[in-house]
């Protein structure tokens, strides 16, 4: 306890992630994010130094590491560059992590190597155009017809569900109607690229996020086989909010990261950039507004430590991971504001970090649990 | 085969060079990383065992006890062991002192071929590869761009304003890598696990047989004090003639 020193082999990947984030992703983050372009390049990189793995067991070609490895890595790449980010994010703790907490081990030998290197990428389907905050409003269903799985309906915002090396999304489904409450009940099924009938939208025009995969996919009588059904039938909802809580902290460290990389740039730049004879660092208008972006930082990074730390415990964790979702995006957001504001005028150019991460970081907000729903979820642990 | 790649923590030079009252080079000023060179020394190596997985590798330091980072960072990258030369006695060593200690170090190990890179980023002596290969009684080549070991034979070449030399000499020997021999790998998550497993033997002076003699400096340092600051450049205005003048300082300077 009230040791967060990291360990020799926490620090040892952070270095190398560091290295890897600023020499390999960094060059190349800019135009990525203009031409709107998927890293191909640097997610196969990354695949070979083990991070698609890094939670998963060596059984199912993991790099046999941790859930914290994993957030401490986001950190590294979010301070350079979010689209890479996320789509590590997504890729394991939305794409492989369903299949690893979830599947049976024939579904796990199937599809968990290629994704555990990064050679392959999952998509998480949950969202629906009418079902976002409130995804138990899902109208997408899947009728068994034969031995296999009839799905139709849609999902929209998908991260790496289009991608040239998508191997499948896992969709929640209304599988009919739940026994004991007379509600909806919802199966998670393996859905794999390319099956007919699964069609992926075009990607999106974003405002951040450019250079990650994200579509819309449609279901048109698509069909699965049986086994594709993930875990129990009934507990797909069940399933993907366990998903959705630990893929908390893996966004608050990406988060932290956004925050930590504002704060680098300002400070570098305040240092630098004269008006009137000085460093506009020391203008306390300035140097204060740093001070608390660095504040912001520090308690980004010690609620996701926090929210991590409980969950390696084997603890619930599930309060303290909306605690670092919510600080986390919200400094992420406030620095890129900050920094913007240091950088004046070029800080409203795209070619520039922070331009970027103002661009970026919005989403942090929004994506896998609003501000609100944490703020919900925070509330109801206080019995409101 | 068994090679030995000398390994070195330096000061990052990202955040400028400080010196210590006594003109030392100030290690606390500065975050401590690998030197760039030697892991290029190092990749240099792996790539022979890439080809050949019976080849061995042991990383090399001498340093204060942090420099076990450096080594950790070489075996997360894939060498098989570790040498850390570690002993206040030595602390200060110029680099005659500190050959003599990395010799000795070597000297147990029955290296098929010695590893280092061919200038660090703090000291810049750029002496101390050819030193070891002396006190061992080895052929040293260096700097070299390009390395191949076959059948007991060495061979790369060095480039230099000149052109480029082909070398070569028999195994044993030493040689000190150059820029070119290429960017080093960065460790895999896997490597960084498997490094924590793998043997790191610390020695001191006394074990490595050194005395006060061999370790006494061989040279002496009157004075050292901090480069001054850069002065303002050469302007040439151009009203014609900015063409002949550029050419002329060039040529003064010797770079054309």
């Amino acid at each position: 306890m009230l040791d967060l020193e990291l360990d020799e082999q926490y620090q040892d990947l952070v270095n190398l992630v560091r290295d890897f984030a600023q020499q390999v992703v960094a060059p190349q983050s800019a135009a990525n994010d203009a031409n709107k372009s998927f890293p191909y390049d640097i997610v196969k990189q990354m695949g070979e130094l083990g991070l698609f793995g890094l939670p998963i067991s060596e059984e199912y070609g993991g790099s046999g590491g941790d859930y914290f490895h994993l957030a401490l890595a986001l950190e590294e790449l979010g301070k350079v560059d979010q689209s890479v980010a996320i789509t590590l994010e997504a890729g394991v703790s939305l794409g492989a992590m369903p299949l690893y907490r979830f599947g049976s081990q024939e579904q796990k030998l199937t599809w968990l190597p290629e994704l555990a290197a990064g050679e392959k990428l999952a998509g998480f389907g949950l969202t629906e155009p009418g079902a976002g905050s409130d995804a138990s409003a899902a109208l997408t269903r899947a009728r068994l017809d034969a031995g296999e799985w009839v799905i139709d309906g849609g999902k929209e915002f998908i991260t790496n569900s289009g991608t040239d090396i998508t191997s499948l999304v896992t969709v929640t489904a209304v599988t009919g109607l739940d026994e004991a409450t007379g509600g909806k009940q919802i199966s998670a099924i393996i859905l794999p690229s390319g099956t007919p009938g699964f069609t992926v939208a075009p990607a999106y025009d974003k405002v951040g996020w450019r250079a990650s995969d994200t579509h819309a996919l449609h279901f048109d009588g698509a069909r699965v086989p049986q086994e594709n059904l993930l875990g129990e039938q009934g507990r797909g909802y069940s399933y993907f909010l366990e998903i959705l809580d630990e893929g908390r902290i893996a966004i608050a460290a990406l988060a932290t990261g956004a925050a930590q990389g504002c704060l680098d740039e300002a400070v570098a730049y305040a240092k630098t950039r004269t008006t009137f004879g000085t460093p506009i660092g020391k203008n306390q208008g300035i140097s204060f507004m740093l001070a608390r972006m660095a504040t912001r930082v520090h308690l980004a990074r010690l609620a996701y430590y926090a929210a991590a730390a409980k969950m390696l415990a084997g603890k619930d964790f599930k309060v303290e991971a909306a605690h670092a979702k919510l600080v986390g995006s919200e400094a992420a957001m406030d620095n890129a504001r900050d920094a913007t504001q240091i950088f004046g005028g070029y800080g409203f150019m795209n070619e520039t970090l922070v331009a970027r991460h103002y661009r970026d970081s919005k989403i942090l907000e929004i994506g896998e649990g609003t501000t609100q729903v944490q703020q919900l979820l925070i509330a109801r642990s206080l019995g409101l | 085969m068994k090679i030995a790649v000398l390994i070195k923590q330096v000061p990052d030079t990202e955040e400028g060079r400080h010196l210590t009252s006594d003109g030392r080079a100030d290690r606390d000023a500065s975050d401590r990383v690998i030197d760039e060179i030697t892991e290029r020394a190092l990749e240099a190596a792996l790539k022979q065992k890439d080809a050949d997985k019976s080849v061995e590798i042991t990383v090399v330091t001498m340093g204060p006890a942090a420099a076990n980072e450096a080594l950790r960072k070489a075996l997360s990258m894939g060498a098989d062991k570790a040498v850390h030369v570690q002993d206040d006695a030595l602390a200060g060593s110029d680099a005659l002192a500190t050959a003599r200690a990395l010799a000795q170090a070597l000297s147990g190990l029955q290296a098929d071929l010695i590893v280092a890179g061919n200038e660090s980023t703090d000291g810049r002596g750029g002496v101390v590869p050819a030193m070891i290969a002396e006190l061992l009684n080895l052929p040293f080549l260096g700097p070299l761009g390009t390395l191949e070991v076959s059948g007991g034979i060495v061979r790369g070449s060095r480039a230099d304003a000149s052109g480029t030399t082909a070398l070569r000499a028999s195994t044993p020997a030493v040689i000190s890598v150059a820029e070119a021999m290429g960017e080093a790998r960065f460790p895999k998550f896997k490597g960084i696990l498997a490094a924590k497993r793998k043997p790191v033997a610390v020695q001191g002076a006394a074990e490595l047989g050194l005395g006060a003699a061999d370790h006494a400096a061989g040279n002496l340092v009157l004075a050292s004090a901090a480069r001054p600051a850069r002065t303002a450049g050469v302007k040439i205005i151009d009203e014609g003639q900015a063409a002949q003048e550029l050419a002329a300082y060039l040529a003064a300077e010797k770079l054309i």
